[in-house]
């Protein structure tokens, strides 16, 4: 796993309370991490805060699913 | 209840029995600038022995989001509906219940926190939670979320005046047929920098007891040099009679009158002659078709502010007449301090453990009382007594007041 997609694991542990197994790439946040419409924007305020980056709007729209964070902040850095 | 002395009603009334007193140097935030150092705090633990644990009625990831204050509503209204064994289950029985829990502040810390992070960090970083875990009737929400309660959810904020009106109005609701059951209270976390701050502006929270905290909420008291401010949540279940009798609820009294008034005089002080806490206690009683004469005990506003204490027994004296010699009042905030919203909420339940344990509960720190009085203020002991009828006041800034009066039921 990279290291993007390791802070972002516990980042998701740490705000969604739930057990660190279940935060696997296809998990989704809503559907399988038990977060609401307001804990994906503060998730999201989370990776921006955690990788320094800014993430729109309507990218936040798309990020549905721990994969698509990792995909996304990675995109960014490189 | 969470009370200053201790999670739990029973706790809190058995510790104000015994003459405690809840106040401490406060030592969680930077008090050198501020002019009072102390306040009456929740004792926090694991639990044990009386104290608050906020993860034994919240999970921690859900305390992120919001005040305390609704934490601590939520513990108290978890611990009311348990004692009255009241969990609606059917449609009908959750439609017929509702919430109506107030604040006179609500969620100062998150207030202040946010908005420096605003200005430090920018609008996109304030969380969504930031409303949601502030406003005031979100204390009334988390509840009927978590009991499943449908019926009325509503709120109350008259600042100290908001505990006592929640539990009038919820009262009301009940007696009109809007609902069967309300579970009411008051709930307030303010003791952070800036609530001591504003406070200290207005000049009405003790300064001079800094090294003696525990001698600092002394009501009626020639040395009185302001109030101390507590924290915490009182929460009662309120039932319509024939319903709590049907299903075997627990009864501990009767609301039997409510009255409210205003002051229409000033913002923070009282009426000098203390007309708008006549006039409130007039109207409970006569709602309750009661006179003073009636009534046994009198669980007061009594802030300990030099101004206030006096008033509101000149109005009592004024009112009672010849009957102030029968009369016994007492101030249960030397003891837990100023609750603010929360206070006219854990005062009606002091009231009413008054009427059930037959005991009034004492004003501690009253060593040298600043006026005389026909009335028994109950220095520094608990008094037994028989107390059929007790009433409770609540004087708010703004000038406004709530009266309520409790009669014991015949079992």
């Amino acid at each position: 796993m990279s290291n993007v997609a390791e802070q972002v694991k516990k980042i998701v542990v740490e705000h969604l309370g739930v057990e660190a197994d279940k935060v696997t790439e296809a998990a989704s946040f809503i559907d399988d991490l038990g977060a609401d419409s307001l804990d994906t924007v503060e998730l999201v305020m989370a990776f921006e805060e955690a990788f320094g980056v800014e993430i729109p709007d309507d990218a936040a729209e798309t990020i549905q699913t721990v994969g698509d964070a990792v995909k996304f902040i990675e995109s960014k850095a490189s | 209840m969470v009370s200053p002395l201790g999670c739990g009603a029973e706790v809190s009334w058995q510790r104000i029995l015994e003459g405690q007193s809840g106040a401490r140097q406060v030592e969680n935030f930077e008090t050198d600038d501020l002019q009072t150092k102390i306040a009456c705090q929740i004792p926090r633990g694991d639990g044990s022995d009386g104290t608050y644990n906020p993860d034994d009625w919240m999970a921690p990831k859900e305390q992120r989001k919001v005040d305390e204050f609704i934490v601590y509503a939520i513990a108290a209204a978890d611990q009311a509906l348990t004692d009255a064994n009241w969990k609606p289950e059917t449609e009908e029985d959750q439609n017929r219940s509702g919430v109506l829990i107030g604040s006179g502040i609500g969620g100062f810390q998150g207030i202040a926190d946010t908005a420096i992070l605003l200005k430090e960090k920018g609008p996109r970083r304030v969380s969504p939670f930031f409303i949601p875990g502030r406003l005031i009737n979100l204390a009334s929400g988390y509840v009927s979320i978590q009991h499943k309660l449908k019926g009325p959810n509503h709120s109350v904020v008259t600042a100290c005046s908001t505990g006592a009106h929640a539990i009038g109005d919820a009262a009301r609701l009940v007696a009109l047929g809007d609902a069967d059951v309300m579970v009411a209270g008051g709930t307030e976390s303010p003791i952070c920098r800036l609530g001591i701050s504003g406070f200290n502006a207005c000049r009405a929270l003790s300064t001079g007891f800094n090294d003696q905290p525990e001698k600092a909420s002394r009501p009626y008291d020639k040395d009185r040099d302001g109030f101390v401010m507590g924290e915490g949540a009182g929460v009662v279940v309120i039932e319509d009679y024939e319903h709590a009798k049907a299903r075997g609820a627990k009864i501990y009294a009767e609301i039997v009158g409510y009255g409210l008034s205003g002051d229409a005089y000033h913002i923070t002080a009282p009426s000098s002659d203390g007309d708008g806490g006549y006039r409130c206690m007039e109207a409970a009683l006569k709602r309750a078709g009661m006179t003073m004469e009636d009534v046994d005990y009198i669980n007061a506003h009594g802030t300990s502010t030099p101004l206030g204490d006096e008033i509101e027994l000149g109005a009592v004296s004024r009112l009672a007449g010849e009957h102030a010699k029968g009369l016994t009042m007492s101030s249960t905030k030397s003891s837990v301090g100023h609750l603010l919203g929360a206070a006219g909420a854990v005062e009606a339940i002091f009231s009413v453990l008054a009427i059930r344990d037959g005991i009034a509960p004492p004003t501690i720190n009253l060593d040298n009382p600043s006026v005389e009085t026909d009335i028994d203020l109950v220095p520094n002991k608990a008094k037994k007594m028989e107390i059929n009828v007790a009433l409770s006041n609540s004087f708010g800034f703004g000038g406004t007041n709530a009266s309520l009066v409790f009669k014991k039921v015949e079992a």
